[in-house]
């Protein structure tokens, strides 16, 4: 396949900054108290690493605090290759923040297509960014209370070159909250209970081989893998401060440049790394 | 058929592999530990010579297969052998011998035997104008004349051998694969001469004719006449005649039912009766998509694979993205097109092609941009970029069936290489990897799958679909048992025996599996056979005057170069290789979870049965069934360390399971075929009934006779002693030796020497051979099971095609039958515990068993531990008793002393049997108390480990890289009736008669051996019933067992049962992930 080829390649990242109603629940629930100054540092920090350390070329959509949550890019759209697809978020509200997406997108030359064309729309099909996790030669969708089996059958009617299959979401309220890829071939996986019941139904289902790198705290299994231009392979984690006992399971990933990146903020709102970033590879070769 | 050599070798193999690895096995890819196991090219020195022994064994067996030799497939050897300098040419027909033979039935008419290739291609002048249908006898006669000097070659080497010990066992088991061969195409012969379908001299003369109709890849129609009553081969060996086709096991054969469903023809039966009311009218088509096609030998058979998936895709039956449609059409078009020219072609140049479902503007735009960048690719070369692109695709070789689930919902199943997939519309809801399913049936219109266990769960389960009919469900069924056959078995099943109240479908796939059409295709050494590639696949607007693009293929004259060499490189080793269609991947079926679970019910059946007849019974239980034993062994695994960095090496070199094994496979040594021969049943049975009748009035001593050979079956070798063996007693002690020969070779690799030792060298050999064939070496009486098994089985195979019914069948994935599986090595986890002790030695080859041997005849007390294929390790052992194995008293020390010493008794206790076990130690739980209470001797719960393997670390020759990754299980239970024993008897006893009879029934085999003894005025008579379950892991076995203890017992209402020897043998395969 054309757009199969090692996970983690990537050369541009889409992300979106902190609005000024972070925190703020989008449909008057009650608020969380975040620390907002803190969440843009640590935007601001991810950003920083993902375009020097990294040296993804970052392209960054403004913030709008009409949309409270737009800074969880991760959630509007699924991108392989060269195929976006943008996503029917679960809340209403959150279904415009793709419009400005999709200028970027097209900026990138990249096929949109759009979920709510699909026949999904009427459907009633959901689905979120951060449901899905894509290992390079298939999919997992978390099927939870974001996303469900119609949004699952729209993405894999989008990317059909890949085996999509779907995965009770237990653990977490969202499968990238349980589970990251940490290399071509490495998942992290939360050692949680209902972490493992995922992992094993993914086993179940996979034809392909993983490692699973399993760690003690849920918050660690969101991490953010690219392997730099330079073959170099960096992975962005929380920092120590919020799983201490995951740092040693990191650092056991051989010759990894690990980035310790915060974002507790973020975790607050049931975000994690991966929700700020889109990751694209735009030097796909056919060949 | 498999020489002792390749199965020790398996055994020792197999102990490497540390339990991390095998994890990491299971992870990567549940396939890919079987394939390696059967790899390692081990040289076996006596290949060769088997090789040549083959046909001469075979010959007297029958010499119909000469005689009816069919059209199709001689014309094609032909073309083969034509090329070849005659030297080649004889090789050549040895080497190809048994894979072209053993595919069985269906292959028959296609395939001539070998020996009629050499001589066909040396006559080949002289047929070859004659036509397809029709060979002159005279060439036939010729043919066999051929023959005759291979064989006498053969002669010679068998009798040059034969001095060797282990070479006549070799000899004879592939003698004995020949011979069900032959036995197999006699049959064939005669049916076709009944049915006078597949008689190529009557064709055209007597019969009807009828014109089939078949369509080829590229949409052309290809008319063939056929007799009426002709079978499915006949038709389809045409079809690959006329497209020159010789990987031709990946393809078959469809037509339209009634209801318009495609249905693949069956090559076994007859086209008339598979079509019903339908058209004549065929499509050839892709049956078994190759997972690596790659891997393919010729360029013609990718060619036909890109034809077939570019009417997937177009049909949209291979969904795919828009890029990967681009993609795939301009390798299309680099391969019928050639490179892209300006000039010539315009844009509208690729309309005439069809890439997509729905074909747009864009699309075309694009693959035309891609066109331009494959310049200088060969067509051979676009070819294969393009099924490198297509085999990713996840639908891929996937068969999708209509069904519902148990609510009701509708679903797809997707019967693809590694299994059953579960869709509900594009998306993958389950899969189910064939070591996962245990058995797979229908009823009516319902499709079941049994599930093994995971981890946590302590029962199977039954998953069950609904088919839109009955029709359905059996075609998903078929579809499943021939996948799984195809691509996990190393050879096809035989159709169970026929059991109690058995009823439904015994249809199984009985053409080649993937394993042995790579063997035989790597036997294919012709140059590039020419073809012409024409536009496949055009959209409907094609049709009128659309240019007739050709492309020859420029590319094989370059390719047939490299085409040769890699042929020479595959012949080569498939000449040492005893060709025989069976090896290659037993170790793919095997599944770890299957043994263990079928033997839990087992046991407990067994017990109750003995309790339930009021007998004291103490149970010897000696456990070689390990499931998890991961944690403990991760200590052995430290030790062998090197021995992990080798298998992982391999491991990581060879990311995608299946292909890569099978290179190996293909390029491996010779001696890999004959190992992996020895596999070829993945699980057996063996139970061991001894009767004993005590005539005196001293029971005990009657007791102490009677109770001999069974301990002599089990380790307690040693207590019998030498001198009281005699001669005489040989036989029958051959028959209860080999039962347990098997048992313990099953066991530990070598414990058969052991016991061998004591008494001759002769026996040991005819021991080994017993089961295959005993009758030759041995004399008549103690064959027995595994010849006759065999050729039953198949002549039941052939049978029982037309037999099955509509309404239900079930099919046991997991096991695969093979003859001689006691001899399999199975590799249990628990041997790489004890690996570290005993790594010393384990002789894959014959040879190394010599000096092992000796060991064993140093000390024969050790060899009543047994087990240990090495005797270092059973010194080891007995020194060590204390943490690993006690030795019972009595085997060490009475290496003579009969009894008095309870034989079974003595146990070496495992590490952690509990862990291992769970049931077994359940049931010595139960029985260890009892045991105790009743019997005076101490009885030790055993557990006994197996080391097969070891292999790795000693034999420097075997490249790593090949060692075979099979998990076996083994477990054998002995059941005893307390004996009041003490005997005492050190006196041996005089032998007055021993006659040996063999009974086959159900899906048992049972020898029964009876031998009268007088022994200190008394006469003991005692019968002693080796029954052999083949087969299933499930309850059948259980229901088997205690009906052939109770028919023992209502035969022989005066006599009592001593001792009931379980022996089950399970091959592991690693569960996926």
């Amino acid at each position: 396949m054309a757009s199969v080829c090692p996970y983690g390649a990537f050369t541009h990242a889409i992300v979106r900054g902190i609005p000024e109603s972070f925190g703020k629940p989008a449909e008057g629930g009650e608020a969380i108290e975040t620390d907002m100054a803190r969440a843009q540092r640590q935007f601001g920090v991810l950003m920083g690493a993902l375009r020097q350390k990294v040296g993804l070329q970052l392209m960054e959509i403004p913030a709008d605090a009409e949309f409270p949550e737009s800074w969880r890019i991760e959630d509007v759209a699924v991108i392989q290759g060269d195929t976006a697809l943008i996503t029917r978020p679960f809340k209403e509200q959150r279904r415009a923040e793709a419009e400005a997406l999709r200028q970027v997108l097209s900026e990138l030359n990249m096929n949109v297509v759009e979920m709510g064309v699909e026949e999904g729309g009427s459907g009633g099909a959901t689905l979120e960014g951060s449901d899905v996790l894509f290992t390079g030669k298939e999919f997992f969708v978390g099927i939870s209370k974001h996303t469900n089996h119609r949004g699952a059958e729209v993405l894999a009617d989008t990317f059909r070159d890949f085996a999509v299959s779907t995965v009770p979401v237990c653990g977490g309220s969202r499968l990238k909250n349980i589970c990251s890829m940490g290399g071509p071939e490495t998942i992290i996986f939360s050692n949680s209970e209902g972490a493992k019941k995922t992992l094993r139904m993914m086993e179940q289902l996979t034809d392909n081989h993983y490692d699973v790198l399993s760690v003690p705290e849920t918050v660690a299994a969101n991490c953010v893998y690219v392997r730099s231009p330079a073959k170099v392979d960096f992975l962005l984690h929380p920092t120590v401060d919020e799983c201490p006992d995951s740092i040693a399971v990191f650092q056991k990933l051989p010759d990894y440049t690990l980035l310790p990146t915060a974002c507790s903020e973020a975790s607050k709102l049931g975000g994690a790394l991966s929700s700020f970033c889109l990751l694209i590879n735009r030097k796909f070769n056919y060949f | 058929m498999t020489t002792e050599g390749g199965s020790e070798a398996e055994v020792k193999k197999e102990p490497e592999k540390s339990p991390e690895e095998q994890q990491e096995e299971q992870q990567s890819d549940p396939s890919e530990s079987a394939p390696n196991a059967g790899t390692e090219p081990q040289p076996a020195p006596d290949n060769q010579e088997n090789v040549e022994a083959e046909p001469a064994e075979a010959e007297p067996a029958s010499p119909d297969p000469t005689s009816t030799p069919s059209p199709s497939g001689q014309k094609k050897e032909k073309g083969i052998s034509r090329f070849l300098p005659p030297w080649l040419k004889r090789q050549k027909s040895h080497s190809q011998a048994e894979p072209k033979d053993s595919p069985a039935p269906s292959d028959t008419p296609t395939q001539p035997p070998t020996q009629e290739e050499v001589g066909t291609g040396q006559e080949e002048e002289g047929t070859r104008g004659e036509g397809t249908a029709v060979q002159s006898p005279g060439a036939t006669q010729e043919v066999e004349s051929r023959e005759e000097e291979p064989e006498e070659e053969a002669v010679k080497a068998e009798n040059s051998v034969i001095g060797t010990e282990t070479q006549p066992v070799k000899e004879e088991k592939e003698g004995d694969l020949e011979e069900e061969v032959q036995q197999q195409e006699e049959q064939k012969g005669e049916e076709q001469a009944d049915s006078a379908g597949v008689s190529p001299l009557k064709v055209g003369k007597k019969m009807k004719l009828v014109v089939c109709h078949v369509t080829l890849l590229d949409g052309s129609q290809f008319p063939c006449e056929v007799e009426k009553r002709a079978k499915g081969q006949y038709l389809f060996s045409k079809v690959c005649e006329h497209l020159n086709l010789l990987e031709k096991d990946y393809f078959g054969l469809s037509f339209k039912d009634n209801a318009d469903q495609k249905c693949w023809l069956d090559p076994t039966k007859e086209i008339k009766r598979q079509i019903r009311n339908s058209q004549w009218q065929f499509a050839f088509n892709v049956k078994f998509y190759p997972p690596d096609p790659s891997q393919l030998m010729e360029d013609i058979t990718r060619y036909l694979l890109c034809l077939q998936l570019r009417q997937d895709i177009s049909s949209g039956r291979l969904p795919c993205s828009f890029v990967t449609h681009a993609l795939l059409g301009s390798y299309t078009l680099q391969a019928e097109l050639g490179d892209h020219d300006p000039d010539e072609h315009r844009l509208d140049y690729i309309s005439d092609f069809q890439f997509a479902p729905t074909q747009t503007k864009e699309l075309e735009v694009k693959v035309a941009e891609l066109h331009k960048s494959h310049k200088g690719m060969t067509p051979a070369q676009a070819d294969i970029q393009f099924l490198e692109n297509a085999k990713k695709l996840s639908m891929y070789g996937v068969d999708l069936h209509h069904a519902k689930d148990s609510e009701g919902v509708d679903i797809m199943l997707g019967v693809c290489a590694n299994g059953l997939l579960i869709y509900k519309d594009r998306l993958r809801i389950n899969r189910f990897a064939w070591p996962k399913i245990l058995k797979i049936s229908y009823k009516r219109c319902n499709f079941y799958i049994k599930i093994r266990p995971g981890e946590a769960e302590q029962f199977e389960s039954t998953v069950g679909f609904k088919l839109p009919n009955h029709r359905a469900a059996k075609r998903v069924w078929k579809v499943c048992v021939e996948h799984h056959t195809f691509f996990r078995l190393t050879s096809p099943e035989q159709p169970a025996k026929s059991k109690f109240l058995t009823l439904g479908s015994k249809f199984r796939y009985s053409g080649r599996t993937q394993a042995q059409t790579r063997q035989a295709s790597a036997l294919i050494h012709r140059p590039p056979p020419y073809f012409q590639r024409t536009s496949s696949k055009r959209s409907s607007r094609s049709l009128d005057g659309a240019p007739a693009v050709s492309v020859s293929d420029h590319a094989h004259l370059l390719d047939s170069a490299h085409t040769l060499g890699a042929g020479d490189n595959g012949r080569d080793s498939a000449l040492e290789l005893s060709s025989d269609s069976k090896s290659p991947q037993v170790e793919e079926g095997a599944e770890p979870g299957e043994g263990a679970a079928s033997a839990v019910p087992a046991e407990p059946a067994l017990e109750r049965k003995l309790r339930v007849q009021g007998e004291n019974i103490y149970v010897r239980h000696s456990n070689l069934m390990l499931e998890d034993l991961d944690k403990t062994q991760e200590e052995v695994l430290k030790h062998q360390a090197s021995i992990s960095e080798l298998k992982r090496s391999f491991m990581e070199a060879a990311p995608e399971p299946r292909a890569n094994q099978w290179d190996k496979r293909l390029t491996g040594s010779p001696a890999t075929s004959l190992r992996q021969l020895a596999q070829g049943s993945l699980e057996e049975e063996l139970a061991s009934l001894f009767l004993s009748k005590a005539c005196f009035s001293v029971l005990a001593d009657a007791r102490s006779t009677a109770a001999s050979p069974p301990e002599s079956a089990l380790s307690a070798v040693s207590e019998k002693s030498p001198t009281r063996l005699e001669s005489a007693l040989s036989d029958s002690r051959d028959l209860s030796k080999s039962t347990e020969d098997e048992q313990s070779s099953g066991l530990n690799g070598q414990l058969e020497v052991v016991e061998v030792v004591e008494e001759t060298v002769v026996i040991e050999e005819v021991i080994k051979a017993a089961r295959s064939k005993n009758s030759i070496s041995e004399g008549p009486a103690a064959d027995a099971t595994a010849t006759e098994r065999a050729p039953e089985a198949k002549d039941e195979r052939s049978a029982s095609s037309d037999s099955e019914s509509e309404e239900e069948a079930e099919y046991h994935p997991q096991l695969s039958v093979s003859t001689d599986s006691a001899h399999l090595i199975r590799e249990d986890p628990e041997e790489e515990e004890q690996e570290v002790e005993l790594n010393r030695d384990t002789t894959p080859t014959n040879q190394e068993q010599h000096p092992i041997r000796e060991d064993v005849t140093a000390e024969p007390a050790s060899a009543a531990v047994q087990r240990e294929e090495q005797t270092v390790a059973q010194q080891h052992e007995e020194e060590e008793s204390g943490d690993k194995v006690l030795v019972i008293p009595d085997k060490a020390p009475n290496g003579h002393s009969h009894d008095r010493e309870t034989p079974p008794t003595l146990c070496t206790e495992e590490e952690e049997p509990c862990v291992v076990n769970g049931d077994t130690s359940h049931v010595d739980g139960e029985r260890a108390p009892q045991v105790i209470c009743c019997s005076e001797p101490p009885v030790v719960k055993t557990e006994m480990v197996t080391i097969s393997d070891t292999f790795a670390a000693q034999k420097t020759e075997i490249t790593t890289k090949e060692v075979p990754i099979v998990h076996t299980e083994t477990k054998t239970i002995t059941y005893e009736a307390a004996q009041q024993d003490g005997n005492g008897d050190g006196e041996p006893g005089v032998l007055m008669t021993a006659h040996t009879i063999t009974s086959e029934s159900l899906c048992t085999t049972t020898t029964t051996h009876i031998t009268k003894t007088l022994k200190g005025g008394l006469s003991e008579t005692r019968i002693e019933k080796r029954i052999v379950i083949t087969g299933d892991s499930d309850i059948d076995h259980d229901e088997a067992l205690a009906q052939a203890i109770k028919e023992a017992k209502e035969q022989h209402p005066d006599m009592s049962v001593t001792r009931v020897v379980v022996h089950k043998e399970t091959e592991l395969a690693d569960e996926d992930e």
